[in-house]
């Protein structure tokens, strides 16, 4: 009971979080510069949450998540702007094609171990790239235009409900043998647990929510080309991941949130902005090596009507 | 209950096993002994369904389970005490146990094996709350035990449990073995410290490059002189 009651504390916060910008927006207090920027966050924090589920709860180090964001950017940009359908139908077909990019490279690739998997992981990425740089049907690489359609809305519940699906799924008997294929997965193994399926179903959520972040970013920006998902990105969001704590689902939202707000405030300084982000990724790695919360949630922090222990 | 007839397994090119046969009857302790690289590891990573056979079978409880996926095998009742003992680091002693019964449902049953588990091993329960990593050697081979006994195993495959371990707690260790298996676990014991193992097991195989070289009742071979020069340290 106690576990439901802080469940649904957390979403009318987030719903109150929710209201007061929408609010804000409506009424002009924010600035379209701003809103924008919070749109990218919420897309940003979706890429982050759900490449959290393959690297910091499952242990597959996996670096080529943009790919299967370009996957739904194209997918939901495909649906919208060639056969006119409604936006969600197009958020929806963008995760499931994501979805199925996920399970068309997991099966083969996951049987691979550390660095091995992440070659082979980029090495996809890549090629989705360049099969959309070589397709005219989307523009190939002059890109394609996609009409404004993302809203706060849109981007906040996609955020919202791709939080609550992974945290639940973390705190599942399903996530809890994911834990142990990332602590050990010869002892997984020996304890019963089917380590390749739980890989498979792990990649494939993660996939399927950075297609639904790739239709919410490709309907925000007006404009899609294929070099927005090249390696860069998937570094940007295996960043992210990292930086928040490998294993902390709050370290990657915090994480996400604040570089993508550094990003924006140092596109003033466009020569040295690259220069002071790395600089930012180098002194919080020296000063916090296990990243910004380590393995710890946010929830941690706060004891307050609990009984103390791990939040599990 | 267990019967390997003549397995041969291999690390791609490089054969492991030779026509390996052993049999594993119900509530024994059998000891596998023999020097580092005889396959003695590699044989019970095959039992568990780790590693397949390329030919051979191994029938256990009438089915034969060469070739099937591990769940499958600790479904049955198989239950491996992985070698160096491999907890989960970063998950409690607790967490730990209950990762030992994933493939189970029966709630009451897991609460009660939890609490047996706490009686054989007093110092887990203490550190329950600990995250594992932290325990020392010892304990550490305690919850990996502990963690195999939580799937309710018919037999209990050891990996090594002397490995790196102070002399008291070998000691404590095999005590445990012995009560493990006076409750009525058949237990299969791969050892280097033959002179400990000898001492529980009822029946011991000697294995030497891949083969079985030796095998008969604990206290034959203890008396053996092959197996007093090669691994007792002479006399």
């Amino acid at each position: 009971m106690k576990k439901s009651k802080a469940f649904w504390a957390y979403v009318a916060i987030a719903i109150i979080v929710y209201a007061v910008v929408q609010f804000s927006m409506s009424s002009g207090m924010i600035g379209s510069y701003y809103s924008n920027m919070l749109i990218i966050m919420c897309v940003n924090v979706m890429l982050a949450v759900s490449l959290h589920l393959i690297i910091g709860i499952t242990g597959q180090f996996s670096i080529g998540h943009a790919g299967f964001m370009a996957v739904g950017a194209y997918m939901s940009a495909i649906v919208t702007m060639k056969f006119d359908l409604p936006f969600i139908v197009a958020i929806v077909a963008a995760g499931c094609v994501a979805l199925l990019a996920g399970l068309l490279i997991g099966i083969p690739t996951l049987r691979l171990r550390g660095d091995y998997l992440a070659i082979a992981t980029l090495g996809f990425a890549e090629i989705i790239r360049i099969v959309i740089l070589n397709v005219d049907y989307v523009g190939g690489a002059a890109g394609m235009t996609v009409s404004r359609q993302t809203t706060w809305t849109y981007a906040f519940f996609a955020m919202l409900i791709t939080i609550i699906v992974i945290a639940n799924y973390t705190k599942s008997r399903h996530g809890r043998a994911c834990i142990a294929i990332r602590e050990d997965e010869i002892a997984a193994d020996a304890m019963g647990i089917n380590t390749t399926y739980y890989k498979v179903v792990a990649f494939a959520i993660g996939a399927f929510f950075a297609g639904v972040a790739g239709a919410i970013f490709s309907h925000q920006l007006f404009f899609i080309q294929p070099t927005s998902f090249g390696f860069l990105k998937s570094f940007d969001i295996l960043i992210y991941v990292v930086l928040g704590g490998l294993g902390s689902l709050s370290g990657s939202v915090l994480a996400a949130v604040l570089l993508t707000i550094v990003s924006t405030y140092l596109a003033e300084f466009p020569e040295t902005r690259m220069i002071i982000y790395s600089l930012v990724l180098i002194l919080v790695m020296l000063y916090r090596p296990t990243g910004l919360l380590g393995t710890k949630e946010i929830t941690d922090f706060f004891k307050f009507g609990k009984k103390g222990g791990k939040n599990v | 209950m267990l019967q390997v007839n003549n397995i041969n397994v291999f690390y791609g090119n490089i054969q492991a096993l030779h026509d390996v046969s052993i049999d594993v009857q119900e509530g024994e302790i059998v000891t596998l002994i023999g020097a580092n690289g005889a396959g003695k590891s590699t044989l019970l990573k095959t039992l568990s369904g780790l590693l397949k056979p390329k030919t051979g079978d191994i029938v256990y409880l009438g089915n034969k389970i060469s070739g099937k996926p591990a769940q499958s095998i600790v479904k049955a009742g198989m239950s491996h005490v992985p070698e160096g003992r491999r907890v989960f680091a970063n998950l409690t002693v607790e967490e730990n146990l209950e990762l030992g019964a994933y493939l189970r449902n029966d709630k009451a049953g897991i609460a009660k094996d939890m609490a047996h588990v706490y009686e054989l091993f007093p110092r887990l329960l203490e550190r329950k709350k600990q995250l594992s990593g932290t325990l020392s050697g010892g304990e550490q081979q305690m919850l990996a035990m502990g963690r195999a006994l939580m799937a309710k195993p018919k037999i209990l495959l050891m990996d090594e449990p002397s490995m790196g371990l102070a002399p008291l707690m070998v000691k404590a260790i095999f005590d445990i073995i012995r009560m493990v298996n006076a409750e009525g676990t058949t237990v299969l014991l791969v050892e280097q410290n033959a002179h400990m193992a000898l001492s529980v097991a009822s029946r011991a195989y000697v294995l030497e490059t891949g083969r079985i070289v030796l095998s008969g009742s604990a206290k034959e071979l203890q008396e053996s002189d092959e197996v007093r020069a090669a691994y007792l340290g002479g006399l």
